[in-house]
């Protein structure tokens, strides 16, 4: 909402309005406000003191803001606690001015304007960003801008208008304005309450005008001696607020406000730099031979490019399959940078011994524990470097054993995130330490209670006389069938399966071990046997942004036949497996299985057509490992953060990545 | 006769042995053998037309009920139950030339078209009459006059009628056996070159540098790509191997002999490759009058794939397919469930397979359903010998092969098919 109403604003020829508009109630002041800044820059005092109301007028505009303004607390590296907003803010004009009134932020404010300069940007991106910019861009006619919003009631951008005055009173404008920016959500959050006084302070069509030009003035004149007349302003501005918020009596909005503001601060935001970073890097393109040859040449394992590769797949690698596991065997022994136990699971993810997105993530962090307790750091280097790139090395041979699973891949960022901000204090065997016990915590808490949280959700979506149905083999799926028998509910299940791994038979006897009664039938036959599903439990190797479930190749299948006949679809994913990249297919980014599979249908051998023309150039086998479920066939994501709609992952993986990033 | 028990029981038992593989060759035998029952039926000088319908469906009956899934031999039955009408008519109307020709020429339903007065098998069979079209006001004037002229009664669905019109048979009781039998002959040759009369389409529909994806094996299918790819044409085909009867193994063993770009899928890899797709083409097991398609399993799937991505879905069917049926639950009543050692080992789930300890029931279910019902919505277009037709158009080219009193084969009035 607020992007939108400060955008109006800004688009609205409201000067005019707000020529006519000398009754408007609240909104006056708000009109008022504006000019007072500049008033006070250039003719000093009469209008000031109605800004401070027009700023806390703001407030209610402001309820989005909690995020907002704990960006901006973010962005001003320093971080203040939040204070009573009027003051803050004032505080923060003031630090633009340079003028400070000590009482209110006297450490603060001299750092702002320096560290901000270069985050304007950041601001743009905020919905609130951008009417901040709008502001600077407008400070030629700041004063009806704002009255148009005050009009609106919004008392936003009375906050805004503040900001604009001073940056035409300040030199660098737009580190000034982003402070007095801040300064004006702070505002917003307390001042709520204040509407009704400023009436009285309206000015004039003509007088706004001599207002602006006097603005305009004031900001030539600033650009030479910035400093002095802000700060007159600013002791007016102080002293106005004082008043004002003692009036005021905080309302519960404005308390939740700035308690959510205190708390986002206390989470820090990465700064703009490290955002940028967050975006996921693209993905090794297989058809880049430049990259690809310098791959090779790195590569521990020999890999032979298959024989009859899919056109449409050439930017995944594709290789013969089976033919790296003796080599790596007998290299066992020559291979020195790669540790043992990451040797045993990169062989066992080779050979398929262990598959599953949480198995193999488990393994991996296992292996790492074990690689990081044996680890020793070289004498002229230090812990973290070395480390990591140690840490490099072991995922790239992950990697041509089998390509990581996203799930792998953000466990692989934690870790690293967690090596990177290892206290240079700490020695090397407690440093290693540490690590390993963020590792264990990482798989207990986002794994292992993750799943029983899950669980527990998901058995309150099954009852009595529940027909479900399952694809592959999902371990979380498993974990819910089995605990909601153990709780006596009856069900049947339905247990799809697919070629060519066909897992679901490794889950239907366990299943039918436990003594749950079960329906076994092939992808095929899926709209056969959904005519009696009431319920889809679908496991998923990763959630992305998007809403779409990335996961076994078929579920994507399952999940339409279901949305076509009306039954909820619910998918089970911990939530270190969502990921901020997002996808529309399956083609862009996938994972090839070995092709002979294929061909060949174990314990059918009257199925052998395709015998002696594999080798054709004119036949592709195609073994795709997973597909991209578009969100509309999801009705439901069970995660550990609670069930959610496919549309607030991308939140989850916001405030999540924050989590573990940064705790 | 007798040798044609021995042949309509061999076909029975086959038939309940499911030993015949697919809807063309079902048909092809079905009508070679009605072939042979109506030409070692004895025919009275009297009702010839009558005593022939009653021996095909006698022997249709048990056809039918010995495989009630496998709709091509109904199909066949009513198209030569419709064969001796027609010629029957035919004959009629020669013999009766002088009196009025349409109005005589409407024994099956007063709602015959007009366009009778020249009537040869052949043309009968193709013209587009129908039963099911609802009268004109031409027919319906027409008719009024001469109604009383037809002898017999129109609504009974059995026997009654071929009788009751015999009277003025007499003269051509051999003629009209000849040509139920030629025209017969012209059904079988039809079935056998629908391939090619499908294939020769093929040119109108693929381009080059097409994707085509396809599931499970049909030889109509094959030929129709083979068709576009002697046309120079090239493209590429996507086959969905159509698990658990691995059809589309073969489909792409054939396809790769005869030089055709071929990437053999998994079906689960469906949904992920139709986005690349720009045509489906499938084979059909049948096609409801509705524009339903009962086809293999598997394609209910494929089709809502391909209607999410507005990729057209075609099915080619020859006419010896169309089934003048309503369906009805067809996922469920038109199905047939295979075997389960297809889909599981026995030897590793034998223990669950029997009766578990305490219930009654077995704790492992194994479903190997072998049609799927793809419904007329999401089927684009049908290319049939005939050329191309919507869903909705279905019923009426249906009902150029079939008269409306033979949808009910069955001679006791509780039967329904």
């Amino acid at each position: 909402m607020d992007p939108r109403r400060a955008a109006r604003t800004v688009i609205d020829p409201k000067v005019r309005k707000v020529g006519f508009f000398a009754p408007g109630a609240p909104p006056d002041r708000s009109l008022s406000g504006p000019p007072d800044p500049i008033a006070s820059s250039s003719a000093s005092s009469p209008p000031i003191p109605d800004l401070s109301p027009s700023g806390n007028f703001l407030s209610p505009v402001m309820i989005p803001p909690p995020r907002h303004s704990s960006a901006d607390t973010a962005l001003l590296s320093s971080s203040r606690p939040v204070p009573p907003s009027p003051l803050r803010r004032d505080s923060l004009t003031s630090a633009g001015c340079i003028h400070n009134p000590s009482e209110l932020f006297p450490s603060s404010s001299p750092t702002a304007p320096s560290s901000y300069a270069g985050r304007v940007v950041e601001f743009q991106d905020d919905p609130r960003g951008n009417s901040v910019k709008v502001a600077t861009g407008a400070s030629s006619f700041p004063g009806g801008g704002f009255d148009l919003t005050a009009v609106k009631t919004s008392s936003v951008p009375a906050s805004r208008f503040t900001t604009v005055s001073v940056v035409k009173t300040m030199p660098p404008g737009l580190s000034e304005t982003i402070v007095e920016k801040v300064g004006g959500s702070f505002e917003v959050e307390n001042d709520r309450p204040a509407s009704s006084k400023s009436l009285k302070e309206k000015t004039s069509k003509a007088e706004r005008r001599a207002l602006q030009e006097a603005q305009r003035a004031a900001k030539a004149a600033a650009k030479a001696e910035g400093s002095k007349v802000p700060s007159t302003s600013e002791a007016a501005m102080s002293a106005n607020v004082k008043p004002t918020k003692a009036t005021k009596a905080p309302s519960l909005k404005n308390d939740s406000a700035t308690v959510a503001a205190s708390e986002k601060k206390g989470g820090d935001r990465p700064p703009e730099k490290d955002r940028k970073k967050d975006v996921p890097h693209p993905r090794m393109q297989y058809d880049d031979k430049s990259r690809v040859e310098k791959a090779k040449r790195r590569a521990v394992v020999k890999q032979t490019e298959a024989r009859n590769r899919v056109e449409l797949f050439r930017h995944l690698p594709q290789y013969e399959h089976g033919t790296q596991l003796p080599d790596l065997e007998t290299k066992f022994f020559q291979l020195d940078p790669v540790h043992p136990a990451i040797y045993k699971v990169g062989l066992q993810y080779l050979s398929g011994d262990i598959s599953g997105g949480n198995a193999r993530c488990i393994a991996m962090l296992e292996a790492f524990q074990e690689a990081i307790k044996d680890h020793s750091t070289p004498p002229e280097k230090t812990l973290s470097r070395d480390l990591t790139a140690k840490l490099s090395s072991y995922v790239s041979f992950l990697i041509e054993c089998r390509p990581l699973s996203i799930s792998m891949g953000n466990a692989i960022r934690f870790l690293k995130s967690h090596i990177a901000k290892l206290p240079l204090t700490l020695s090397e065997s407690e440093a290693k330490s540490s690590l390993q016990s963020d590792i264990y915590n990482f798989i207990n808490e986002k794994i292992i209670l993750a799943d029983k949280v899950i669980v527990n959700h998901a058995v309150t979506k099954i009852r009595d006389g529940d027909v479900l149905l399952t694809y592959g083999s999902s371990s979380a799926v498993e974990m819910i069938l089995l605990h909601a028998h153990e709780l006596g509910k009856r069900f049947r299940v339905v247990v799809v399966d697919s070629r060519p791994k066909l897992e679901g038979q490794l889950l239907l006897r366990r299943l039918v071990g436990k003594g749950l009664s079960c329906t076994y039938i092939y992808i095929t036959g899926i709209s056969y046997i959904m005519h009696e599903v009431s319920r889809i439990f679908l496991g998923a190797s990763s959630v992305l942004s998007n809403g779409t479930v990335y996961s076994r190749v078929g579920t994507a299948c399952v999940a339409m036949v279901a949305h076509e006949f009306r039954v909820p679809v619910l998918v089970c994913c911990e939530a270190y497996k969502f990921h901020e990249r997002v996808q529309l297919d399956s083609i862009c980014s996938n994972e090839l299985g070995n092709p002979d599979a294929i061909s060949e249908v174990p314990g059918r051998e009257d199925i052998n057509y395709l015998d002696g023309c594999t080798n054709s150039e004119n036949l592709q086998l195609l073994n795709l490992i997973y597909d991209a479920t578009p969100s509309d066939y999801v009705s439901l994501i069970i995660t550990d953060y609670g069930m959610v709609p496919p549309t607030s992952v991308p939140v989850i993986v916001r405030e999540y990545r924050r989590e573990h990033i940064w705790i | 006769m007798p040798d044609v028990h021995v042949l309509v029981n061999d076909f029975l038992n086959n038939l309940k042995k499911r030993k015949i593989e697919g809807s063309q060759a079902t048909a092809r035998q079905t009508a070679e053998l009605l072939r042979s029952v109506i030409s070692q039926q004895r025919v009275s000088y009297t009702n010839q037309a009558g005593a022939l319908m009653d021996a095909v469906r006698a022997v249709g009956e048990q056809l039918i009920a010995a495989n009630p899934v496998e709709l091509a031999v109904g199909n066949i039955v009513r198209r030569v139950l419709h064969i001796i009408r027609e010629e029957d008519l035919s004959l009629t109307t020669a013999a009766i030339a002088g009196l009025g020709v349409s109005a005589v020429s409407d024994d099956d339903d007063d709602a015959e078209g007009n366009d009778h007065p020249v009537l040869s098998a052949a043309s009968l069979a193709a013209a587009a009459r129908s039963t099911l079209r609802p009268p004109s006001l031409q027919t319906l004037l027409e008719d009024v006059p001469d109604s009383a002229a037809v002898p017999h009664t129109s609504s009974s669905g059995g026997d009654s009628d071929g009788k009751s019109r015999s009277a003025d048979k007499s003269s051509r009781t051999r003629k009209l056996k000849h040509d139920v039998i030629e025209a017969v002959n012209e059904l079988i040759q039809d079935i056998t070159t629908c391939h090619e009369q499908i294939a020769e389409q093929a040119v109108e529909h693929i381009h080059q540098n097409e994707v085509i994806l396809t599931l499970g094996s049909s030889r109509t299918v094959l030929e129709f790509l083979c068709a576009a790819k002697e046309k120079k044409r090239s493209f590429r085909v996507f086959v969905a191997e159509g698990a658990p009867r691995y059809q589309g193994h073969l489909l792409a063993k054939e396809l790769v002999t005869r030089g055709l770009q071929t990437t053999l899928i998994t079906d689960s890899a469906v949904f992920a490759m139709i986005s690349r797709v720009n045509m489906v083409i499938v084979g059909a097991h049948a096609v409801m009058a509705n524009g339903g398609v009962i086809a293999p399993v598997g394609l209910n799937m494929v089709a809502l794939a391909a209607q999410r991505h507005a990729v057209p879905f075609v099915v080619l069917a020859g006419t010896h397919k169309l089934c003048p049926l309503y369906p009805h639950n067809p996922e469920v009543l038109l199905n047939e469930l295979r075997s389960p050692s297809e889909l599981l080992d026995f030897g590793e789930f034998s223990d669950c397979m029997d009766f578990g300890n305490d219930t009654s029931s077995p704790l492992l279910h194994v479903v190997n359903p072998t049609f799927d019902y793809v419904p007329p919505k999401l089927v684009n277009l049908f290319i049939t010998d005939t050329g191309g037709h919507n869903p909705s158009y279905m019923y009426r080219l249906i009902a150029d092969y079939y008269s409306a009193d033979d949808l009910v084969v069955q001679r006791r009035p509780t039967g329904g098919s």
